[in-house]
């Protein structure tokens, strides 16, 4: 993804908003709550329209084109009670056409491979918060895009799952390279799981700061997130935010 | 990216699942017998049917009604037993068979109605009002008409069950299917989904417990439909069978009549809510939780 900029004006909540992504670059943008953040990931996804300014994701200009390059990944897990974990997950498959047992052959193994192996045919209310919210990251994956978008994708789950699902999601983000537009209130989750930090203000949404935030990924979650450069940053990402 | 790091991720993940599991398995499964669930959900209805029956017993014949008037329920439990063969039987059968078309013909319908009326805005700004306008026509006052159009047979008697039936189900589908929150529309349509597979896959199951609903609450006005029906203008049925008894005071014949109707009803509604919970039982987990 290149070149993408935008701009909205009136009441709206963002205002001339400047944001360039490189191919299967992560980033993070971290506002506070109010500052257009799901606003802005709504339009990249093409759900909806820029009102000034263009939005440019690999070619696609048009709403309607976007949506065909982006899946996005709610902040509620959003599974369908009626459906299996397995077929869930298969749904992007089958809206493309597929046959129902071809879409659930070609989702099984990400099972295996994100740690669901023996969950296939489990309902979701009877997966935990965190397995949840996995088997919605599988769906966003099968819809075989390159770009994702992920809005709060653990906003929902209690702070010891989000550390463990922000673990988790960094080995899955390492195996499958996309291009990754992630937006979060949580500080350390955006230096954690973005390459680069956006910063946007409160209403209206401005960028205010850009953080390059590429820490040394060898290291754990706990001695990245304790490590003088990670706190460091974490500073400047506060002071931004006010 | 190594591949062994990956590896110990991947079953630090699956020790965590494990463990998620392991604490649903301590809440405590409701683990009664059958039998015992049947009685703790309809013994105290059985208790009460029966205290009902002996009080009425009990007061028919303190005060010595003729019989009729009021016939005690013995009264017409004999009816019952003695006017079987050949009339409550025959009668039985024929209303049963109204009830039962004419339900199916309502609940397609209803169903096709409110998923024409879901999926095309235009039609559904022009026909539910007068949808909703229609059901204040009272189907009695309609009933002798139908007859003189479609005569003495079964057709008027099916027009009316479904008159009367299809209602609950549009409405109740048509609720069910613009139910589905927005947010499960957008996610599906960053999947790709085109308007038919977000019908399909999202709406029409989300929809089905609330058609199910409605198909519980018709199931209850069917047999007065048929009955209806038959008064208008019929020579086979219950309500014919009633009709009949009234100029003859045979008033325990007629309470007979309608309990056979009620039986009728109780099955059919019985019939939908265990036809629901094989097609439908995400519908009774959603209300646990």
């Amino acid at each position: 993804m290149r070149g993408v900029s935008k701009r909205f004006g009136g009441v709206v909540a963002l205002r001339g908003v400047d944001v360039t992504i490189e191919r299967h670059e992560k980033v993070a943008i971290l506002g506070p709550s109010g500052s257009g953040k799901s606003t802005l990931l709504q339009i990249v996804a093409g759900l909806l329209d820029a009102e000034v300014g263009s939005v440019n994701v690999e070619g696609a200009l048009l709403a309607k084109e976007r949506l065909g390059r982006c899946a996005m990944m709610p902040q509620r897990d959003l599974l369908l009670p009626w459906r299996s974990a397995l077929d869930n997950a298969a749904i992007a498959c089958e809206n493309r056409g597929m046959k129902r047992s071809e879409a659930r052959a070609r989702t099984r193994p990400f099972f295996e491979r994100f740690g669901l192996g023996a969950f296939e045919d489990v309902s979701p209310a009877q997966l935990s918060g965190g397995m949840r919210q996995r088997v919605s990251f599988i769906r966003t994956l099968m819809a075989d895009k390159d770009v994702l978008l992920l809005d709060e994708p653990f906003g929902a789950l209690d702070s010891i799952t989000r550390a463990q699902m922000q673990e988790w999601l960094l080995l899955a983000m390492a195996d499958v390279p996309r291009t990754v537009l992630l937006v979060t209130h949580d500080v350390e989750e955006a230096l954690l799981l973005g390459d680069a930090v956006i910063v946007l203000s409160s209403r209206p949404g401005r960028v205010v700061r850009v953080l390059d935030s590429r820490v040394d990924s060898g290291r754990s979650r706990r001695e990245t997130v304790t490590s003088p450069e990670f706190v460091a940053l974490k500073e400047q990402a506060l002071e931004a935010i006010e | 990216m190594s591949a062994t790091r990956h590896a110990d991720a991947a079953g630090a993940i699956e020790g965590s699942a494990a463990r998620d599991l392991e604490t649903f398995d301590d809440v405590p499964e409701k683990s009664c017998s059958p039998a015992r669930r049947a009685v703790t959900s309809y013994g105290a209805a059985a208790v009460l049917i029966v205290v009902l029956i002996g009080l009425w017993q009990l007061i028919v014949e303190l005060a010595h009604y003729p019989a009729y008037l009021i016939p005690t329920p013995t009264e017409v439990a004999s009816s019952l037993w003695h006017d079987w063969n050949p009339i409550l039987g025959s009668a039985a059968r024929t209303t049963l068979v109204e009830v039962l078309i004419g339900y199916a013909i309502a609940t397609a319908a209803g169903i096709g109605i409110a998923v024409a009326l879901h999926l095309i805005g235009p039609l559904r700004r022009a026909v539910y009002p007068l949808l909703i306008a229609s059901q204040t026509i009272p189907v009695v006052v309609l009933a002798p008409i139908l007859v003189v159009l479609f005569g003495y047979g079964i057709v008027p008697k099916l027009v009316i069950v479904a008159l009367i039936c299809f209602f609950p189900v549009v409405v109740n589908g048509l609720d069910g299917l613009r139910s589905v929150d927005d947010d499960f529309i957008r996610m599906m349509r960053t999947l790709d989904a085109s308007r038919l597979a977000i019908f399909r896959r999202v709406e029409f199951p989300a929809a089905l417990p609330l058609i199910f609903s409605g198909m519980r609450i018709s199931a209850t006005f069917a047999s007065i439909g048929a009955v209806f029906g038959e008064w208008a203008g019929s020579n086979a049925g219950l309500g014919y069978v009633m009709l009949e008894a009234t100029p003859n005071l045979q008033t325990a014949r007629i309470f007979a009549a309608i309990v056979i109707l009620t039986v009728v009803s109780i099955l059919l509604f019985g019939a939908v809510s265990l036809a629901e919970r094989f097609i439908a039982p995400w519908a009774r987990q959603r209300d646990r939780t």
